[in-house]
């Protein structure tokens, strides 16, 4: 106990780490299964089904094969970086992870009041974007030291796509850093409060609309996801840059993947669709919109109950109406005086995070994958001089407002 | 609080063993390599001492120092290239034909 | 002894093994890593110092796409293991004692010079906030002429490697 009071920030950070990592684990976990059955719609057929009520023990299941799989090392691999890759993936791509708020709120944990983020920098953007291309090497070193043909085919045209979008990527930003003038994401979010005509959102994607597509495609092909997969597509070079990876190291670099996606959807969320603010004004007439949490997880607790007791399963009879039960009892809590007000950020902010990760397997059921040398000549001759026009653009408007 | 006198250390030790790779190492990739860890000894002083006397003008020089380093790096591998081509080594001791 | 002693010595150790690794590794990848390891602790240290978007240009810049650079050329030219140079018997002998004499040297004027500074002023600072406002002020104002010399050269630079790596076709 005096360890806690002599170091209280320490302390608390370790919890707020420890509790952004569970949450992050099972999200990533229940992402694969949402894009399972989502792509699984898009595509006519139903998806995970049998494991679990409507498959969603499914990424249990996987992560159990994962852990009990025999893990193959090829003898020609080269140890070090061989088993550096993956670990390297995942940490940094959790690393990220740290630098995001998710409220503006200021909660108290163990008497000491802290920020809804693990670590609040002034220069977290950029912080950020150091962290993500150091991902790079990763994806570099596990094509290289698996001593193969398709791995290091796969590695090096991987690595190469990455660091052509990353370019694209930071310029389709700086339109965005030049309208807040400044790298923390408290001000680049507090820029986005208010309302034009008192019901149009401020947020950064309307000025910024070319930046934010911009940003958005150089973020799924940096996150190497279709349609920009090729390196890592089955019928064509087996499964790119971890080929030789077999079990927990595929698995790490599978989750480094979803991460990622994580991370860019929050950075998305943060610079152009406006944080954790909500979309309908903060004055009076609007006051019913702090009771959308508690009224959505509601909603979501009945279905689930009444889902639940009509399902064809057994299972589905037995583990909705008791999760419908939960989601209601996390209802009446959000209604509560001391939770209401802290809710709304982190609530929005989710939606709006979703609503991005749905776009993202929405695009991956839907659209054909890039040839290579398209994609490299997308991002080097469409894309770079479209962020670059964006910036130069951005950067005349706000001198000209500025005179 | 650590003296800065501790940096200063530590960038001389990084810059001689940059030196001692530099002077020892056969292979021209790794000899760049240990030049790259000598601008990075002299970066940390200029930090260090940046920090000492409250001016910016060493961060300044700083950040020139790394863009020099990246167009450096840039030219060199391509001339590294050239010569592996040329050469069919990497051995510095086999690029000798103005030896004397 | 301190958060902030601490964090010197582990990232100050960090760096030295790194470099260590740098000269005495047998695969140049190897290498590459290492220092990509040394750049990674001396951007911590920096931050420790009070220049956290120096810290972050390091990151970005330096490990994040020169490195990357470095590891690309290493792998497309397939640099195998090093050969194990014939260090002479004067350099092991003679030079390295002689090194080891000239760095403690080296840390004792250091030391004699700087070690009385009130340490109050130097070590751990928060970071500034206004640091990259400040930063931006004086390179488009003091040093807007280098900047723009650096752009130049970094074009230079691009059209170089572009021309000199090309294949004689």
């Amino acid at each position: 106990m005096e360890f806690v009071t002599h170091h209280p920030v320490l302390v608390v950070s370790l919890i707020k780490i420890a509790i952004a990592l569970f949450v992050v684990m099972t999200a990533l976990a229940y992402l694969t299964w949402f894009e399972r059955k989502v792509v699984a719609r898009i595509q006519s057929r139903w998806g995970p089904y049998w494991v679990g009520p409507h498959g969603l023990l499914q990424p249990l299941a996987d992560g159990i094969k994962f852990l009990f799989k025999e893990d193959i090392v090829p003898p020609a691999a080269d140890k070090i970086s061989y088993v550096l890759a993956p670990f390297l993936a995942l940490a940094l791509a959790l690393t990220t992870l740290a630098l995001i708020p998710i409220g503006p709120a200021t909660i108290s944990i163990l008497g000491q009041p802290t920020q809804l983020v693990i670590s609040h920098s002034n220069v977290a953007l950029i912080l950020l974007f150091a962290i993500s291309s150091i991902g790079i090497y990763a994806v570099v070193l596990a094509g290289w030291s698996s001593n193969s043909k398709y791995p290091l085919m796969g590695g090096l045209r991987s690595s190469a796509q990455m660091i052509s979008y990353e370019v694209s990527l930071t310029l389709s930003v700086v339109g965005v850093l030049l309208i807040a003038g400044s790298f923390d994401f408290y001000d680049i979010v507090g820029g986005q409060s208010g309302h034009w005509a008192h019901f149009f959102p401020k947020w950064h994607i309307f000025p910024q609309i070319l930046g934010f597509i911009c940003y958005l495609t150089a973020a799924i092909a940096e996150t190497n996801r279709v349609p920009f997969d090729l390196p890592e597509a089955e019928t064509e070079l087996v499964a790119g840059f971890h080929t030789e990876y077999s079990s927990f190291k595929f698995a790490m670099f599978f989750m480094a993947e979803y991460a990622n996606m994580i991370t860019v959807s929050c950075l998305a969320t943060l610079l152009f669709l406006g944080g954790w603010l909500s979309p309908f004004p903060e004055t009076g007439a609007w006051r019913w919109q702090l009771y959308l949490p508690a009224a959505g997880l509601i909603i979501a607790g009945i279905g689930l109950i009444v889902g639940g007791l009509r399902g064809v399963q057994l299972s589905a009879k037995l583990v909705f109406p008791v999760l419908g039960i939960v989601c209601l009892g996390v209802g009446y809590l959000c209604t509560l005086p001391g939770v209401m007000p802290v809710i709304q950020g982190p609530f929005w902010f989710t939606a709006k995070v979703f609503f991005l990760l749905f776009f993202y397997v929405w695009a991956r059921g839907t659209l054909p994958r890039f040839r290579y040398d398209q994609l490299m000549s997308f991002g080097w001759k469409f894309l770079l001089p479209l962020s670059l026009i964006n910036l130069v653009v951005t950067s005349l408007v706000v001198v000209l407002r500025l005179r | 609080m650590v003296p800065i006198s501790y940096y200063l250390i530590l960038s001389a030790v990084l810059f001689g063993l940059g030196v001692i790779g530099f002077v020892f190492k056969r292979n021209i990739i790794t000899i760049f390599m240990a030049i790259e860890l000598m601008l990075n000894a002299v970066n940390l002083a200029f930090v260090a001492f940046s920090r000492e006397f409250n001016q910016l003008d060493g961060l300044i020089f700083v950040f020139f120092v790394i863009v020099v380093a990246a167009a450096e790096a840039a030219v060199g591998l391509a001339i590294v290239m050239v010569i592996a081509r040329n050469r069919k080594s990497l051995n510095v001791e086999d690029v000798n034909l103005l030896k004397f | 002894m301190n958060i902030a002693m601490l964090v010197f010595i582990a990232c100050g150790v960090m760096a030295i093994v790194g470099a260590l690794a740098l000269i005495l590794a047998r695969e140049p990848v190897h290498s590459a890593l290492a220092l990509v390891l040394v750049m990674i602790s001396l951007a911590i240290l920096y931050l420790l110092l009070g220049a956290a978007f120096i810290a972050a240009i390091q990151i970005l810049v330096y490990a994040g796409a020169i490195m990357v650079l470095f590891v690309f050329v290493i792998m497309l030219l397939n640099a195998g293991e090093e050969v194990r140079t014939n260090v002479s018997r004067l350099a092991k002998w003679v030079g390295l004692p002689l090194g080891v004499f000239f760095l403690v040297e080296m840390a004792y004027s250091l030391f004699r010079e700087y070690g009385n500074r009130a340490a109050a002023t130097s070590g751990a600072a928060a970071p500034d906030p206004r640091l990259t406002q400040q930063l931006s002020m004086k390179l488009f104002t003091e040093f807007v002429l280098p900047f723009e010399l650096t752009s130049i050269l970094i074009l230079i630079a691009v059209l170089g490697a572009l021309v000199l790596a090309k294949r004689e076709s």
